[in-house]
């Protein structure tokens, strides 16, 4: 029997409950090129660290070899790439206006401010639960929490969600290394992040006018040191934060109480002890990280790894999650195990492009983890493993069926 | 040594730490995790519990943070003795006793020595002792500085900028305070990051409202009758009206007590081998006695061999670790500490950290962003190799470029780079000043001889 490539195994659905068998395979060969015009793949945590620290790399498109780039450079009528798939100093301009609403130094205070909100959504959440003895995680929970934080941050109307969702679903399709060779799906994505951003033009021409204590407001009215950002720049930035402000966090969750409910111990404690939720969620975050590749690099010169060449342009894949499990980085890899101390994970990448919405993330999977661990009684798996999302990128269970016998009150 | 000594030691022996500060306190947590179970004292001169430094010209001078609370926290229990506000006076290495300044004397099987630095005090000490003439190491001074700061005075002078006193000049804009800055050289940090970086920062203060005077010394204090400092005298004749002065000259090394203990302790700080162990005068290695921190000078396998004191956080830290690990194990387990230098300071809004020993390259290429826009990052190359980068605003960079001169990878850096400028294209002279002019606070000082500058003729002495 032909074993299909490494790479394409990691891509392959059937795969997608559990990879990690597949990641250790990956580590064998840290430097994987299986296939002319393929990827190379790492999956060693030093290298993974290195390569997302060097200034060769590239997050661009269009510093890909001929031939890759036509997928997802900007079309006429497209919008322009956000800053994630930009290089310094584009990237850092776009990077730092955004974070200037978000975060430290403009913003110190501004997540930290809403733990008192999130705490509110997650037991209305829990509550609507109502007399149901058995429910979805993710369509009740795990999915709506965020959406309804990223969509108050942004200052985007949460009832347009159902809109809004029909064009992201082909957009994170679109991210997903496995249709990257099906330009119909590039093509998909690309019609959905216009329609998305022609949406949230709608919302930007407003607050242009009306300014409100909203992000899309302070996107558009920016004026600090780096100047303005184009409209076109707006809405490609609020694009992505729309998407990443909640597509990962679903994920981390979702993965988390399922991490949880294999390991009742820790659960147990959890319940107790809601302070634990910080190390659990920066150990989940090591050990099934929401996002397990970034496949979208490129070298803009020839580099070497480990004694082999990369010719310029090559397309470069970070499997963060097998870097996670790196028994040269972690001792006893496979084991969560909330009590080590030495956690440096790749969970949110590293380097200029290391996760924006970070400490967003981190304060909602800690409220939403604790708290259901404090309210639901006798929580158990109704399957396992639950049913995957297609995306290898972005792993996570697409249902997760919990049963208990009660809630508790609220605190 | 008997390996049973050592045996006997991690579970009965004792330890002796001198000095109660950041790699006194991280020594004496790595000898307990290490599974040290014997007497361990702590000795220290200041009144407090080991506290943090790097806020005080920063956090704490803008009020942000209390000096009262940068103490460092602990990682572990670490049941000692602690001998705090009172200073070793003296060392006895054949008693293996250390002096206290109270008449004290304690005994140790092994010792160390992390006893840091000081600021250097202003020459004149008449002038010195004026009433808002200040200096910034201790907690206590920097609460003193942050209330007569807060104060509103017509104006604060600093005098030498370094890294310490570009710090208290910009914590003054901050605060809105009028600042004047009087620096020797061409410009703010060129004893640490040469003469091009230098003009960055020269830029950098004077747009945000430093008066800065380069090439300029001082050459007295004036005070009122009251004995209040009231003017400063500058080497170009003019005078400036002041309330507070900041002396920022860079550091004494705290070896004094030193003096005719056989120790090979001086002005420069303490000798020791890689594995952290004290020479004694004679150049031989002690086996007893180990340096961490500030005080210590420690050949570099990756600079040549030079001997490095490096005034930086991390290497106080990654020093004492790696000296308590060697203080409780044999010979074999030993370790040598070749940390890769490192070292941060924030100023005016700008993050500037630097890998490697930037005062030992000799030219300078800005491979990403520019000098124009404060954004960049250098890297500095020394006979043909990478051997030191610093960044402005662009931290993130950097664990690259340590890994560049780790690898003694070749310079120029002939590689594209991303956001590589046509001014990065080429390098230039970095400019760092002659060497034998006093410049205060290079952060790192090379004392010993390059191996590339082997003029030394060695003539043995015959019998
Ligand atoms: C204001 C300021 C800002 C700084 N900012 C930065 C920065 O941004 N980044 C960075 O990398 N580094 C910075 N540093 C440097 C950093 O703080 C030092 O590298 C670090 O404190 C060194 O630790 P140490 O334990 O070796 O010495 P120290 O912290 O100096 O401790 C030595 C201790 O020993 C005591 N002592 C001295 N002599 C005796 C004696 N005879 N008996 C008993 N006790 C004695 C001293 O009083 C002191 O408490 C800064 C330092 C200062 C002062």
């Amino acid at each position: 029997m032909t074993q299909a490539p490494l790479f394409h195994q990691i891509t392959d659905f059937a795969n997608r409950a559990n990879p990690y068998p597949l990641y250790e395979e990956l580590r064998k060969n840290p430097v994987l090129h299986e296939e002319e015009g393929g990827p190379y793949v790492f999956s060693s945590y030093w290298d993974i660290e290195a390569l997302l620290h060097d200034p060769r790399i590239s997050s661009d498109a269009a510093n890909l070899a001929a031939g890759d780039d036509e997928l997802s450079g900007p079309e006429a009528t497209g919008l322009p790439p956000s800053f994630i798939r930009l290089d310094p100093p584009e990237h850092d301009r776009l990077r730092r206006i955004a974070n200037s609403s978000f975060g430290p130094p403009h913003r110190p205070r501004r997540i930290d401010n809403m733990r008192g909100e999130l705490g509110e959504i997650v037991t209305g959440l829990i509550d609507g639960f109502g007399d149901a003895r058995q429910i979805d995680l993710v369509d009740q929970f795990a999915y709506p929490f965020p959406v309804t934080v990223i969509c108050r941050l942004l200052g985007v109307p949460r009832e347009d969600e159902p809109r809004f969702r029909a064009w992201v679903d082909p957009i994170v399709a679109g991210l997903d290394p496995d249709s990257r060779t099906s330009a119909e799906s590039q093509r998909t994505a690309q019609e959905a992040r216009l329609q998305l951003g022609m949406y949230l033009n709608g919302l930007v021409e407003q607050r242009a006018k009306e300014p409100r204590d909203d992000m899309l407001s302070d996107l558009v009215n920016s004026h600090g040191p780096d100047g303005a950002m184009t409209t076109m720049e707006v809405l490609s930035t609020a694009v992505l934060l729309l998407i990443a402000g909640h597509e990962t966090t679903v994920n981390l969750i979702t993965n988390g109480m399922l991490t949880l409910l294999r390991h009742p111990d820790i659960l147990q404690r959890l319940s107790q002890d809601p302070g634990l939720s910080v190390k659990i969620v920066e150990e989940l975050l090591r050990y099934e990280p929401p996002v397990q590749i970034v496949p979208q690099r490129t070298n803009i010169t020839d580099i070497e790894v480990r004694g082999v060449t990369i010719p310029k342009g090559s397309r470069i894949w970070l499997v963060l999650a097998a870097g996670n499990r790196d028994p040269e980085r972690f001792t006893d890899p496979e084991r969560f195990d909330p009590d080590r101390g030495d956690i440096q994970h790749l969970g949110f990448g590293s380097g200029i492009h290391s996760c924006f919405g970070a400490p967003l993330a981190r304060l909602e999977t800690q409220i939403a983890l604790s708290e259901l661990a404090r309210r639901l009684e006798n929580p158990r798996l109704v399957a396992d493993p639950p049913p995957y999302r297609q995306n290898a990128v972005l792993r996570g269970p697409r249902h997760l069926e919990i049963a208990f016998d009660g809630l508790r009150q609220a605190a | 040594m008997p390996a049973d000594h050592v045996d006997w030691l991690r579970r009965e022996g004792r330890i002796v730490i001198v000095g109660a500060s950041l790699a006194g306190l991280r020594a004496a947590e790595t000898l307990r995790a290490e599974g040290f179970a014997g007497e361990l004292t702590l000795i220290g001169d200041e009144p407090y519990e080991p506290y943090d430094r790097p806020p005080l010209s920063k956090s704490v001078l803008l009020g942000k943070a209390s000096p009262h609370r940068t103490e460092l926290p602990h990682r572990r229990e670490i049941d000692a003795k602690w001998r705090l506000g009172v200073a070793a006076t003296g060392l006895d290495l054949s008693a293996k006793r250390v002096k206290l300044a109270d008449g004290d004397e304690v005994e140790y099987d092994r010792l160390l020595i992390a006893t840091g630095v000081r600021a250097r005090p202003w020459l004149k000490a008449d002038e010195a002792r004026l009433d808002g003439v200040c200096l910034l190491r201790t907690r206590d001074d920097a609460a003193d500085l942050y209330q007569r700061l807060k104060a509103g005075p017509r104006r604060v002078f600093v005098i030498g900028a370094g890294f310490a006193g570009s710090e208290v000049a910009s914590a003054c804009r901050e605060m809105g305070v009028p600042v004047t800055v009087a620096e020797r050289a061409g410009a703010p940090l060129v004893g640490a990051l040469g003469g091009v970086i230098g003009a960055v920062a020269a830029d950098l203060q004077t747009e945000n409202g430093v008066d800065l005077r380069p090439h300029v010394t001082v050459t007295s204090l004036e005070g009122d009758p009251v004995g209040r400092v009231r003017a400063v005298h500058l080497s170009d004749e003019s005078v400036v009206e002041v309330d507070v002065v900041v002396v920022s000259l860079g550091s004494v090394r705290n070896t004094d007590w030193l003096t005719g203990s056989g120790l090979g302790a001086g002005p420069r700080g303490i000798a020791c081998d890689a594995g952290c162990r004290a020479f004694d005068f004679r150049g031989i290695v002690t086996d007893d006695v180990f340096v961490a921190g500030d005080v210590a000078r420690s050949p570099h396998a990756l600079f040549g061999y030079q001997f490095l004191s490096l005034e930086h956080w991390g290497n106080a830290v990654a020093q004492a670790e790696t000296a308590a690990h060697n203080m409780i194990c044999h010979g074999a387990d030993r370790r040598p500490h070749l940390w890769m230098p490192a070292f941060w300071s924030s100023m005016f809004g700008v993050n500037i950290k630097s890998v490697g020993v930037p005062p030992m390259g000799d030219q300078l290429m800005i491979t990403q962003g520019s000098l124009a826009e404060r954004r960049f990052v250098g890297v500095y190359g020394y006979q043909g190799r990478v051997i030191a980068a610093v960044s402005f605003d662009n931290t993130r960079w950097l664990e690259f470029y340590a890994r560049q001169i780790e690898r003694g990878a070749p310079f120029p850096v002939e590689f594209p780079t991303m956001d590589r400028r046509p001014e990065g294209r080429q390098p230039v002279a970095a400019d760092f000043p002659d060497p034998s002019l006093p410049t205060h606070g290079p952060t790192v000082t090379l004392t010993g001889y390059s191996p590339a500058d082997q003029q030394l003729v060695f003539h043995p002495a015959r019998h």
